[in-house]
Protein backbone atom coordinates (compact mmCIF):
# COMPACT_ATOMS: atom_id res chain seq x y z
CA UNK A 1 0.00 0.00 0.00
CA UNK A 2 0.95 3.83 -0.56
CA UNK A 3 1.33 4.53 3.21
CA UNK A 4 3.49 7.16 5.12
CA UNK A 5 5.58 4.35 6.82
CA UNK A 6 7.27 4.12 3.20
CA UNK A 7 9.77 6.84 3.97
CA UNK A 8 12.38 6.44 1.92
CA UNK A 9 13.24 9.96 -0.04
CA UNK A 10 10.82 12.12 1.81
CA UNK A 11 11.71 15.21 2.37
CA UNK A 12 10.76 17.43 5.35
CA UNK A 13 10.22 15.58 8.53
CA UNK A 14 13.28 16.89 10.77
CA UNK A 15 17.50 15.86 11.30
CA UNK A 16 18.09 12.78 12.58
CA UNK A 17 18.64 13.15 16.16
CA UNK A 18 20.96 10.64 18.58
CA UNK A 19 21.44 11.09 21.63
CA UNK A 20 24.35 10.28 23.53
CA UNK A 21 23.09 7.26 25.03
CA UNK A 22 19.86 5.47 25.52
CA UNK A 23 18.69 2.78 27.83
CA UNK A 24 17.26 -0.52 25.58
CA UNK A 25 13.59 0.31 26.79
CA UNK A 26 12.54 3.76 27.85
CA UNK A 27 9.48 2.37 29.82
CA UNK A 28 8.63 0.12 31.65
CA UNK A 29 5.63 -0.44 29.26
CA UNK A 30 7.90 -1.04 26.31
CA UNK A 31 9.45 -4.19 28.11
CA UNK A 32 5.88 -5.80 28.11
CA UNK A 33 5.22 -4.99 24.35
CA UNK A 34 8.18 -6.13 22.84
CA UNK A 35 8.01 -10.04 23.66
CA UNK A 36 4.28 -9.24 22.39
CA UNK A 37 6.13 -10.23 18.85
CA UNK A 38 7.08 -13.28 19.64
CA UNK A 39 4.11 -14.60 21.97
CA UNK A 40 1.46 -13.54 19.81
CA UNK A 41 3.39 -14.79 16.50
CA UNK A 42 3.29 -18.33 18.57
CA UNK A 43 -0.45 -18.15 19.22
CA UNK A 44 -1.06 -17.18 15.36
CA UNK A 45 -1.89 -14.06 15.45
CA UNK A 46 -0.13 -13.17 12.58
CA UNK A 47 3.15 -14.23 10.42
CA UNK A 48 6.14 -11.08 10.42
CA UNK A 49 4.42 -9.71 7.15
CA UNK A 50 1.24 -9.49 8.62
CA UNK A 51 2.62 -8.27 11.71
CA UNK A 52 4.45 -5.71 9.75
CA UNK A 53 1.09 -4.80 7.34
CA UNK A 54 -1.15 -4.17 10.30
CA UNK A 55 1.75 -1.30 11.29
CA UNK A 56 1.31 -0.05 7.85
CA UNK A 57 -2.59 0.52 8.48
CA UNK A 58 -2.05 2.82 11.78
CA UNK A 59 -3.08 6.16 11.55
CA UNK A 60 -0.66 8.25 9.79
CA UNK A 61 -0.38 10.84 12.41
CA UNK A 62 -0.07 8.37 15.05
CA UNK A 63 2.74 6.44 12.97
CA UNK A 64 4.51 9.69 12.42
CA UNK A 65 4.20 10.67 16.32
CA UNK A 66 3.93 7.71 18.64
CA UNK A 67 6.95 6.38 20.27
CA UNK A 68 8.41 2.79 18.19
CA UNK A 69 6.65 0.05 20.11
CA UNK A 70 3.12 1.62 20.13
CA UNK A 71 3.39 0.41 16.76
CA UNK A 72 3.63 -3.04 17.84
CA UNK A 73 0.41 -2.72 19.99
CA UNK A 74 -1.82 -0.99 16.75
CA UNK A 75 -0.69 -4.69 15.15
CA UNK A 76 -1.19 -6.86 18.32
CA UNK A 77 -4.99 -5.23 18.67
CA UNK A 78 -5.44 -5.23 14.77
CA UNK A 79 -4.98 -8.89 14.26
CA UNK A 80 -6.07 -9.65 17.91
CA UNK A 81 -9.91 -7.84 16.99
CA UNK A 82 -9.69 -9.59 13.79
CA UNK A 83 -9.54 -12.79 14.79
CA UNK A 84 -11.87 -12.83 17.31
CA UNK A 85 -9.06 -13.08 20.08
CA UNK A 86 -9.08 -9.53 21.19
CA UNK A 87 -12.94 -7.88 22.42
CA UNK A 88 -11.99 -4.36 21.85
CA UNK A 89 -14.55 -3.25 24.18
CA UNK A 90 -13.06 -5.30 27.01
CA UNK A 91 -9.59 -3.79 26.10
CA UNK A 92 -10.80 0.06 26.47
CA UNK A 93 -13.02 -1.06 30.05
CA UNK A 94 -9.29 -2.28 31.08
CA UNK A 95 -7.56 0.86 29.40
CA UNK A 96 -9.45 2.86 31.54
CA UNK A 97 -8.91 0.47 34.87
CA UNK A 98 -5.53 0.72 34.94
CA UNK A 99 -5.60 4.58 33.55
CA UNK A 100 -7.15 5.08 37.10
CA UNK A 101 -4.90 2.36 38.91
CA UNK A 102 -1.61 2.40 37.26
CA UNK A 103 -0.20 0.60 39.74
CA UNK A 104 -3.20 -2.01 39.85
CA UNK A 105 -1.25 -5.63 39.65
CA UNK A 106 -1.83 -7.88 36.54
CA UNK A 107 -4.05 -10.93 36.97
CA UNK A 108 -2.43 -13.71 38.84
CA UNK A 109 -1.50 -16.49 36.65
CA UNK A 110 0.96 -19.72 36.83
CA UNK A 111 4.39 -19.23 35.13
CA UNK A 112 4.65 -22.18 31.83
CA UNK A 113 7.57 -23.74 30.89
CA UNK A 114 6.81 -24.36 27.74
CA UNK A 115 6.25 -20.76 27.00
CA UNK A 116 9.73 -20.14 28.78
CA UNK A 117 11.81 -23.32 26.32
CA UNK A 118 9.80 -21.40 23.22
CA UNK A 119 11.59 -18.22 24.40
CA UNK A 120 14.96 -19.95 24.69
CA UNK A 121 14.48 -22.01 21.71
CA UNK A 122 13.48 -19.10 19.30
CA UNK A 123 15.97 -16.24 19.41
CA UNK A 124 18.92 -18.34 18.73
CA UNK A 125 16.93 -20.49 16.07
CA UNK A 126 14.96 -17.57 14.48
CA UNK A 127 12.25 -18.40 12.10
CA UNK A 128 13.92 -18.37 8.53
CA UNK A 129 11.78 -17.11 5.74
CA UNK A 130 13.88 -19.41 3.04
CA UNK A 131 11.73 -21.78 1.39
CA UNK A 132 11.99 -24.65 -1.21
CA UNK A 133 10.40 -23.90 -4.42
CA UNK A 134 10.31 -25.61 -7.69
CA UNK A 135 9.91 -21.93 -9.41
CA UNK A 136 12.89 -21.69 -11.80
CA UNK A 137 14.83 -18.02 -11.06
CA UNK A 138 13.92 -15.53 -13.81
CA UNK A 139 16.45 -13.24 -13.70
CA UNK A 140 20.11 -13.82 -12.77
CA UNK A 141 23.10 -11.99 -11.30
CA UNK A 142 23.98 -9.38 -13.65
CA UNK A 143 20.68 -8.72 -15.09
CA UNK A 144 19.84 -5.31 -16.14
CA UNK A 145 16.04 -4.66 -14.82
CA UNK A 146 13.02 -2.48 -13.88
CA UNK A 147 11.51 -2.51 -10.94
CA UNK A 148 7.48 -2.46 -11.88
CA UNK A 149 4.93 0.11 -11.56
CA UNK A 150 2.66 -2.05 -9.56
CA UNK A 151 0.68 0.12 -6.52
CA UNK A 152 -0.83 -3.17 -4.73
CA UNK A 153 -3.39 -2.05 -1.98
CA UNK A 154 -2.86 -4.51 0.75
CA UNK A 155 0.88 -5.00 2.00
CA UNK A 156 4.09 -5.19 -0.26
CA UNK A 157 7.31 -4.51 0.02
CA UNK A 158 7.43 -2.14 -3.27
CA UNK A 159 8.77 0.94 -1.56
CA UNK A 160 8.12 3.75 -4.03
CA UNK A 161 11.65 5.13 -4.36
CA UNK A 162 12.73 2.34 -6.26
CA UNK A 163 9.43 1.78 -8.43
CA UNK A 164 9.78 1.84 -13.08
CA UNK A 165 13.57 2.67 -11.67
CA UNK A 166 16.36 0.45 -13.95
CA UNK A 167 19.57 -1.34 -11.58
CA UNK A 168 21.47 -4.37 -12.26
CA UNK A 169 20.87 -7.28 -9.38
CA UNK A 170 24.02 -8.19 -8.07
CA UNK A 171 23.10 -11.37 -5.37
CA UNK A 172 20.78 -13.91 -6.00
CA UNK A 173 19.28 -15.36 -2.26
CA UNK A 174 17.08 -18.37 -3.49
CA UNK A 175 13.38 -18.71 -2.40
CA UNK A 176 11.76 -17.31 0.16
CA UNK A 177 7.89 -16.45 1.57
CA UNK A 178 6.82 -13.74 -0.42
CA UNK A 179 5.30 -10.53 1.24
CA UNK A 180 2.58 -9.51 -1.33
CA UNK A 181 0.85 -12.83 -0.38
CA UNK A 182 2.12 -13.86 3.43
CA UNK A 183 1.70 -10.44 4.59
CA UNK A 184 -2.30 -10.40 3.36
CA UNK A 185 -2.89 -13.65 4.71
CA UNK A 186 -2.87 -15.63 1.36
CA UNK A 187 0.09 -18.11 2.23
CA UNK A 188 3.63 -17.98 1.55
CA UNK A 189 3.65 -18.55 -2.18
CA UNK A 190 7.99 -18.40 -1.83
CA UNK A 191 9.82 -16.64 -4.88
CA UNK A 192 13.52 -15.63 -5.63
CA UNK A 193 14.53 -12.92 -3.90
CA UNK A 194 17.37 -10.36 -5.37
CA UNK A 195 19.72 -7.68 -4.35
CA UNK A 196 19.34 -4.93 -7.02
CA UNK A 197 21.59 -2.19 -7.36
CA UNK A 198 20.23 1.23 -8.08
CA UNK A 199 22.45 4.53 -9.16
CA UNK A 200 21.77 7.46 -6.51
CA UNK A 201 21.46 9.46 -9.95
CA UNK A 202 18.84 6.84 -11.00
CA UNK A 203 16.82 7.16 -7.73
CA UNK A 204 17.09 10.85 -7.22
CA UNK A 205 18.07 12.32 -10.94
CA UNK A 206 21.98 13.45 -11.43
CA UNK A 207 20.59 17.05 -10.37
CA UNK A 208 19.90 16.09 -6.88
CA UNK A 209 21.56 13.32 -6.66
CA UNK A 210 25.01 12.78 -3.97
CA UNK A 211 27.78 11.64 -6.02
CA UNK A 212 29.75 8.00 -6.09
CA UNK A 213 26.86 6.45 -4.31
CA UNK A 214 24.06 3.75 -4.94
CA UNK A 215 21.31 2.08 -2.84
CA UNK A 216 21.19 -1.65 -2.71
CA UNK A 217 17.10 -3.12 -1.96
CA UNK A 218 15.65 -6.37 -2.03
CA UNK A 219 13.27 -8.08 -4.50
CA UNK A 220 11.36 -10.75 -5.23
CA UNK A 221 11.15 -12.13 -8.23
CA UNK A 222 7.46 -10.73 -9.23
CA UNK A 223 8.49 -7.54 -9.21
CA UNK A 224 11.10 -6.99 -12.15
CA UNK A 225 10.92 -7.14 -16.01
CA UNK A 226 14.22 -7.46 -17.45
CA UNK A 227 15.61 -4.80 -19.14
CA UNK A 228 19.25 -6.56 -20.52
CA UNK A 229 20.15 -9.92 -19.58
CA UNK A 230 23.45 -10.11 -17.92
CA UNK A 231 26.46 -9.65 -20.34
CA UNK A 232 28.09 -13.06 -21.68
CA UNK A 233 24.43 -14.70 -19.81
CA UNK A 234 23.92 -17.66 -21.94
CA UNK A 235 20.19 -16.62 -22.76
CA UNK A 236 20.59 -13.33 -25.32
CA UNK A 237 17.26 -13.95 -25.33
CA UNK A 238 14.65 -12.51 -22.64
CA UNK A 239 14.99 -15.02 -19.41
CA UNK A 240 11.28 -15.25 -19.11
CA UNK A 241 9.78 -18.64 -19.22
CA UNK A 242 7.89 -17.33 -21.93
CA UNK A 243 10.97 -15.93 -23.46
CA UNK A 244 12.84 -19.59 -23.35
CA UNK A 245 10.31 -21.51 -24.86
CA UNK A 246 9.65 -19.33 -27.47
CA UNK B 1 -7.90 2.13 15.03
CA UNK B 2 -7.68 4.61 17.30
CA UNK B 3 -6.09 8.19 15.75
CA UNK B 4 -5.34 9.71 18.82
CA UNK B 5 -1.89 10.81 19.97
CA UNK B 6 -1.48 9.24 23.24
CA UNK B 7 0.53 10.44 26.48
CA UNK B 8 3.34 7.72 28.07
CA UNK B 9 0.54 7.84 30.60
CA UNK B 10 -2.58 6.88 28.41
CA UNK B 11 -0.13 4.30 26.84
CA UNK B 12 1.20 2.31 29.46
CA UNK B 13 -2.53 1.57 30.67
CA UNK B 14 -3.06 0.81 27.01
CA UNK B 15 -0.02 -2.05 27.45
CA UNK B 16 -1.07 -3.24 30.99
CA UNK B 17 -4.88 -3.74 29.85
CA UNK B 18 -3.52 -5.52 26.55
CA UNK B 19 -1.22 -7.92 28.85
CA UNK B 20 -3.60 -8.30 31.46
CA UNK B 21 -5.44 -9.87 28.33
CA UNK B 22 -3.17 -11.78 27.19
CA UNK B 23 -1.79 -13.15 30.21
CA UNK B 24 -5.43 -14.29 31.35
CA UNK B 25 -5.28 -15.99 27.64
CA UNK B 26 -2.07 -17.91 28.18
CA UNK B 27 -0.48 -16.11 25.14
CA UNK B 28 2.51 -14.55 27.64
CA UNK B 29 3.22 -14.87 31.28
CA UNK B 30 5.33 -12.33 33.35
CA UNK B 31 8.34 -15.00 33.20
CA UNK B 32 8.24 -15.16 29.53
CA UNK B 33 8.47 -11.60 29.26
CA UNK B 34 11.25 -10.86 31.86
CA UNK B 35 13.26 -13.06 30.52
CA UNK B 36 12.78 -12.31 26.87
CA UNK B 37 13.60 -8.71 28.03
CA UNK B 38 16.64 -9.98 29.90
CA UNK B 39 18.09 -11.69 27.03
CA UNK B 40 18.30 -8.48 24.89
CA UNK B 41 19.43 -6.23 28.01
CA UNK B 42 22.06 -8.43 29.02
CA UNK B 43 23.04 -11.33 26.10
CA UNK B 44 22.16 -10.26 22.65
CA UNK B 45 23.75 -7.02 21.40
CA UNK B 46 27.01 -5.32 19.79
CA UNK B 47 29.07 -6.95 21.62
CA UNK B 48 28.44 -10.56 19.67
CA UNK B 49 28.78 -8.47 16.31
CA UNK B 50 31.98 -7.16 17.24
CA UNK B 51 33.53 -10.75 18.29
CA UNK B 52 32.92 -11.99 14.69
CA UNK B 53 34.45 -8.57 13.30
CA UNK B 54 37.71 -8.94 15.60
CA UNK B 55 37.81 -12.67 14.69
CA UNK B 56 37.72 -11.44 10.52
CA UNK B 57 40.15 -8.88 11.42
CA UNK B 58 42.58 -11.41 13.01
CA UNK B 59 42.06 -14.74 11.00
CA UNK B 60 41.76 -14.26 6.71
CA UNK B 61 40.69 -17.74 6.63
CA UNK B 62 37.57 -16.80 8.98
CA UNK B 63 36.96 -13.50 7.21
CA UNK B 64 36.75 -15.28 4.32
CA UNK B 65 33.93 -17.61 5.77
CA UNK B 66 31.85 -14.64 6.77
CA UNK B 67 31.97 -13.09 3.28
CA UNK B 68 30.96 -15.93 1.49
CA UNK B 69 28.31 -17.25 3.95
CA UNK B 70 27.68 -14.99 6.68
CA UNK B 71 24.66 -16.85 8.63
CA UNK B 72 27.00 -20.06 8.59
CA UNK B 73 30.23 -18.15 9.78
CA UNK B 74 28.80 -16.04 12.55
CA UNK B 75 27.42 -19.80 13.55
CA UNK B 76 30.66 -20.95 14.46
CA UNK B 77 31.08 -18.48 17.05
CA UNK B 78 27.27 -19.27 18.36
CA UNK B 79 25.88 -15.91 16.82
CA UNK B 80 22.64 -16.46 15.21
CA UNK B 81 19.18 -16.29 15.55
CA UNK B 82 16.20 -14.06 15.43
CA UNK B 83 16.33 -11.36 12.63
CA UNK B 84 19.10 -12.82 11.78
CA UNK B 85 18.21 -15.49 10.02
CA UNK B 86 19.92 -14.55 7.03
CA UNK B 87 23.25 -12.37 7.56
CA UNK B 88 24.86 -10.71 4.88
CA UNK B 89 28.25 -8.99 6.10
CA UNK B 90 29.08 -5.63 3.91
CA UNK B 91 33.25 -5.30 4.25
CA UNK B 92 34.12 -1.92 3.93
CA UNK B 93 37.12 -1.07 1.93
CA UNK B 94 39.26 1.59 1.56
CA UNK B 95 37.10 2.52 -1.81
CA UNK B 96 33.72 1.27 -0.43
CA UNK B 97 31.56 2.09 2.43
CA UNK B 98 28.72 0.74 3.56
CA UNK B 99 25.40 1.79 5.47
CA UNK B 100 22.46 0.29 6.60
CA UNK B 101 18.81 1.23 6.63
CA UNK B 102 15.13 -0.30 6.70
CA UNK B 103 13.43 2.37 5.50
CA UNK B 104 9.64 0.23 5.28
CA UNK B 105 9.74 -0.25 8.83
CA UNK B 106 12.45 -0.93 10.91
CA UNK B 107 14.39 -4.38 10.10
CA UNK B 108 17.86 -5.05 11.70
CA UNK B 109 20.38 -7.62 12.19
CA UNK B 110 19.07 -8.55 16.29
CA UNK B 111 21.83 -11.66 16.26
CA UNK B 112 24.74 -9.55 16.03
CA UNK B 113 23.87 -5.70 17.02
CA UNK B 114 20.86 -6.62 19.80
CA UNK B 115 17.96 -4.50 19.35
CA UNK B 116 18.26 -1.08 17.51
CA UNK B 117 18.30 2.67 18.56
CA UNK B 118 15.71 4.84 18.58
CA UNK B 119 17.35 6.92 15.70
CA UNK B 120 17.45 3.97 13.45
CA UNK B 121 13.61 2.85 13.76
CA UNK B 122 12.04 6.81 13.90
CA UNK B 123 11.20 8.10 10.47
CA UNK B 124 14.37 10.73 10.08
CA UNK B 125 17.00 8.38 9.18
CA UNK B 126 14.42 6.12 7.14
CA UNK B 127 13.49 9.04 5.03
CA UNK B 128 17.04 10.99 4.97
CA UNK B 129 19.91 7.75 4.48
CA UNK B 130 19.13 6.60 0.67
CA UNK B 131 18.38 9.87 -0.63
CA UNK B 132 21.68 11.94 1.15
CA UNK B 133 24.13 9.44 3.09
CA UNK B 134 26.96 11.26 3.33
CA UNK B 135 24.72 14.64 4.43
CA UNK B 136 23.01 12.62 7.03
CA UNK B 137 26.69 11.09 8.20
CA UNK B 138 28.26 14.08 8.46
CA UNK B 139 25.53 16.10 10.06
CA UNK B 140 23.90 13.60 12.54
CA UNK B 141 26.88 11.54 13.01
CA UNK B 142 29.64 13.77 12.43
CA UNK B 143 31.51 11.25 9.84
CA UNK B 144 32.95 12.59 6.64
CA UNK B 145 33.55 9.96 4.07
CA UNK B 146 35.49 11.45 1.74
CA UNK B 147 33.76 11.70 -1.84
CA UNK B 148 36.55 9.17 -3.60
CA UNK B 149 34.96 6.50 -1.36
CA UNK B 150 31.50 5.29 -2.85
CA UNK B 151 28.64 5.16 -0.31
CA UNK B 152 26.48 2.35 -0.58
CA UNK B 153 22.86 2.12 1.32
CA UNK B 154 21.20 -1.31 1.80
CA UNK B 155 17.97 -0.46 2.43
CA UNK B 156 16.66 -4.14 4.17
CA UNK B 157 13.54 -4.65 2.14
CA UNK B 158 13.62 -8.74 2.21
CA UNK B 159 14.44 -10.80 5.77
CA UNK B 160 18.12 -10.82 4.58
CA UNK B 161 19.77 -8.68 7.47
CA UNK B 162 22.85 -7.00 6.11
CA UNK B 163 25.67 -5.40 8.54
CA UNK B 164 29.07 -3.92 8.08
CA UNK B 165 32.04 -5.03 8.12
CA UNK B 166 34.52 -2.23 9.46
CA UNK B 167 38.33 -1.67 8.34
CA UNK B 168 40.69 -2.98 10.94
CA UNK B 169 42.65 0.57 11.76
CA UNK B 170 45.62 1.56 10.94
CA UNK B 171 48.63 1.35 13.48
CA UNK B 172 46.80 -2.09 16.10
CA UNK B 173 49.57 -4.64 14.54
CA UNK B 174 49.79 -7.14 17.08
CA UNK B 175 47.02 -5.61 19.45
CA UNK B 176 45.39 -8.23 22.04
CA UNK B 177 41.84 -9.63 21.14
CA UNK B 178 40.31 -7.77 24.17
CA UNK B 179 42.06 -4.21 22.97
CA UNK B 180 40.91 -4.57 18.96
CA UNK B 181 37.06 -5.75 20.59
CA UNK B 182 37.07 -1.98 22.57
CA UNK B 183 37.33 -0.35 18.78
CA UNK B 184 34.05 -2.04 17.63
CA UNK B 185 30.97 0.44 18.00
CA UNK B 186 27.82 -0.53 17.09
CA UNK B 187 28.08 2.60 14.65
CA UNK B 188 31.03 0.97 12.93
CA UNK B 189 28.54 -1.80 12.56
CA UNK B 190 25.47 0.31 11.43
CA UNK B 191 27.97 2.09 9.11
CA UNK B 192 27.16 5.48 10.36
CA UNK B 193 30.25 5.82 12.18
CA UNK B 194 34.30 5.08 12.08
CA UNK B 195 36.08 2.70 14.92
CA UNK B 196 37.03 4.22 17.85
CA UNK B 197 40.36 5.65 17.16
CA UNK B 198 43.47 3.59 18.16
CA UNK B 199 44.94 5.36 20.08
Amino acid sequence: MNGVFDLAGTDGVGPVVVPDDEPIFRAEWEKAVFPMFAMCFRAGFFGVDQFRHGIEQIDPAVYLRSPYYEHWVHTVEHFGAKLGKLDLAELDRRTEHYLANPDAPLPAHEDDPELLAFVEAVVPAGAPAGRPSDKVARFAVGDVVRIDRSSPKGHTRRARYVRGAVGEIVLHHGPMIYPDSAGNGLGEDPEHVYTVRFSNAELWGEEHAEPNGAVYFDVWDPYLELVTPAAGSAAAAPATPEGASA
Amino acid sequence: MSDKIRTQEEIAARVKALESMLIEQGVMTTQAIDRMVEIYEHEVGPQLGAKAVVKAWTDPAFRERLLADTTEACQELGIGGLQGEDLVALENTDTVHNVIVCTLCSCYPWPVLGLPPNWYKDPQYRAAITREPRKVLREAFSFEVPESVEVRVWDSSSEMRYWVLPQRPAGTEGWTEEQLLALVTRESMIGVGPVAEAA
